[in-house]
């Protein structure tokens, strides 16, 4: 029984602690909210890793694929929601839990005060992240992001200055215009197939009439706009840097897993609906895919080389791991086979904790300069602070051995986000690099030079951010920057769960090989949930 | 009828579309909701244009669907009319406190000439 309703329970879990928290004073009771959210995301990491288990073994109320479907309300498809969990949405589960802890504990040191109500904000920007990662249904993917994105713009104009408003009111205006034409897409489709599930729209996919199609392409092409927009694809992509160098630390760190749904809802519904069982529309959109991802990857490349700070270079690098996995979904479109599909996801897993680790060293790297550390004095009087909560700060710092354990850290995460031995980051390119090299679907020219992007991004990586180690570690002279233990332990968190990944490459590699196998494999999807049965059903007749 | 309609979306998403690429945030903000009427309609017209058709059908017996309106889009524009109204009053409220720390209301929060 209580297995069956877990899947919704990452959905329920922030949504219930996020309300809760409202009720909790922000002042006085701010440790009794730091440690509900941490025990609300460690309850949604353990949920997360039981439903991986479940996807990974089929276990005992989903089908022989790992996938299981739950009706909302108890509707049978496609009449009713229904949420639906297989492996890509299990590993996208435990990604954003995995992520969400660093950045609360982080958040406890210092930015939790600069504004009101971050954890409820940072609960709610879970429940969207959850949902739209779980939801059977193209609507309701709709809704799930408007909760997150929501979530994000309170989260992005958390402590407040002009800096943030400022991009933070470019964000919102940039979103709303993509949700709006999601509207559009949304409808589009509606009005061409009469089916909003996701599973129903891939049945039909085939048996759409030759007038019709292109009207359905001219939907699932505006809808791809709006995620390409929120995926940070070239050209849609300029808002990008500056919103996520305003952002407060912990909030950039949590905003390198949301350019990741538009990611994902791309891969998802273009697998699914223009997979080989598209009829005359498969492989719609690969092409497209394949030129915006490197448009992308080279975006973010110069984007790197030419910034001067480490927060604009941390964007960019966000755009250039966006953008590889955009352009090997449009190869996967075009038939390249799961193998380069297996290494995208092993490596997007891998890039978004080092971009999170990376977004979260930011701040104590650049302390002494006075830039981050003035904003916070500014956002603390904006806010109304009392000077006690300031003076405390500093007497917590680790002296000494703060600047070595700092220019480590930061070197992992280069070591990732480049792509060089031995971190995720380059197991995850030596995977992409060998499908693309064996792959005979496309000409080998285009499949060249991805290869050939994807290792010049990695060598603009290490000399940008080298660029800016060096500044900071061993041509300053300014003093040892202080450091709160709360600030370095959930990177060095992170980067533990990076050495984890790769360490446990080759599970991890079999994991992610699966998935893409069954991304490719739309039956089990399109035609199971239809199989699945009513528990009022059920009850009146207990033979299957 | 399908005229009229199409000739208001149109109207309405043109006028919307201008109205976004201005270079003042109250321009912007009534650009967004113009576009959003747009689009709410243009979800209603995707049911199909019924006129004087109910959309919620009696209970039992044999039914002709085609004597009723489709209830779905309905369902959907009253939740697409929520989320922008809400979304847009958010964005109005950056955009007056935009206008208070910066004191232009231009997007940029500083004109072109500075």
């Amino acid at each position: 029984m209580i297995s069956e309703h877990m899947i919704i329970a990452p959905i329920l879990i922030p949504f219930v602690t996020g309300a809760l928290m409202l009720l909790y004073d922000d002042r006085q009771q701010r440790e009794a909210k730091f440690w509900l959210s941490i025990v609300s995301t460690a309850a949604q990491l353990l949920i997360a890793v039981e439903l991986v288990v479940r996807a990974k073994t089929g276990g005992d109320i989903s089908d022989a694929e790992g996938i299981s479907f739950y009706l909302l309300g108890d509707w049978a498809a496609p009449y009713g929601i229904v949420l639906v969990l297989d492996r890509l949405a299990a590993m996208m589960l435990v990604l954003t839990a995995l992520l969400a802890i660093p950045s609360l504990v982080y958040a406890h040191a210092a930015w939790d005060r600069q504004g009101p109500h971050y954890y409820s904000l940072f609960q709610f920007l879970l429940m969207g992240l959850n949902g739209a990662f779980l939801t059977g249904d193209v609507f309701n993917l709709f809704v799930f992001f408007e909760i997150l994105l929501a979530a994000s713009y309170g989260l992005l104009l958390h402590g407040s200055g002009q800096l943030r408003v400022r991009a933070g009111m470019h964000y919102i205006a940039i979103n709303l215009a993509a949700s709006l034409l999601f509207l559009i897409g949304v409808s589009l489709i509606y009005g061409v197939t009469g089916t909003l599930n996701m599973a129903h729209l891939a049945n039909l996919i085939a048996q759409v009439s030759v007038e019709d199609r292109p009207l359905l392409h001219a939907g699932v092409a505006i809808l791809a706009v709006a995620f390409l927009v929120k995926a940070g694809s070239w050209p849609l992509s300029f808002w990008l840097p500056t919103a996520y160098m305003a952002a407060a630390a912990p909030v950039g760190a949590m905003f390198a897993i949301m350019t990741k749904v538009g990611v994902y809802a791309i891969l998802r519904l273009s697998m699914l609906l223009f997979g080989e069982t598209g009829g005359a529309s498969t492989g719609f959109g690969a092409s497209v895919l394949i030129v915006l991802g490197m448009a992308t990857v080279l975006f973010g490349l110069l984007g790197v080389l030419s910034s001067q700070g480490l927060g604009r270079m941390a964007a960019h690098s966000v755009l250039i791991s966006s953008g590889t996995v955009l352009g090997i979904t449009g190869f996967a479109l075009a038939g390249g086979g799961p193998a380069m599909l297996s290494g995208a996801l092993y490596y997007l897993i891998g890039s978004v904790l080092a971009a999170g680790a990376l977004f979260l060293l930011i701040e104590p790297m650049n302390r002494e300069d006075g830039g981050i550390a003035a904003m916070l004095a500014l956002t603390a009087d904006a806010y109304g602070l009392d000077d006690t909560d300031l003076d405390e700060v500093p007497d917590a710092g680790l002296d000494i051995p703060a600047m070595t354990v700092l220019s480590i850290c930061f070197a992992l995460c280069v070591l990732m986000l480049a792509g060089l031995p031995p971190l995720p980051g380059f197991i995850g390119k030596l995977a992409m690099v060998q499908a693309l090299i064996a792959q005979t679907a496309l000409p080998a020219g285009l499949a060249w030079a991805f290869i050939v992007l994807l290792i010049v991004s990695g060598f603009a990586t290490l000399i940008g951010m080298a660029r800016i180690g060096i500044q900071t570690f061993w041509a300053s002279d300014i003093a040892l920057p202080r450091v709160l233990a709360l600030e370095i332990t959930p990177v060095i968190g992170l980067l533990v769960i990076l050495a984890l990944t790769s360490l446990k490459a080759e599970a991890m590699l079999r994991y992610t090989t699966g998935t893409a196998r069954a991304l490719h494999d739309t039956e089990a999807y399109a035609y199971g949930v239809f199989a699945t049965p009513r528990v009022a059903d059920r009850s009146e007749d207990p033979a299957p | 009828m399908e005229i009229i309609l199409s000739a208001a979306i149109g109207i309405l998403s043109a006028s919307g579309i201008w109205l976004v690429l201005r270079p003042r945030s109250f321009q912007v903000v009534i650009g967004l909701c113009l576009l959003s009427y747009a689009v709410n309609l243009f979800i209603f017209s995707m049911g199909r244009l019924t006129p004087g058709a109910p959309p919620i059908m009696p209970k039992g017996g044999f039914i002709d669907p085609t004597l009723y309106a489709d209830p779905l889009p309905q369902a959907l524009v009253l939740t697409a009319i929520v989320i922008s109204f809400a979304t847009t009053a958010l964005f109005l409220v950056v955009m007056i406190v935009s206008r208070g720390l910066t004191g232009t209301d231009h997007v940029d929060g500083k004109e072109r000439s500075q």
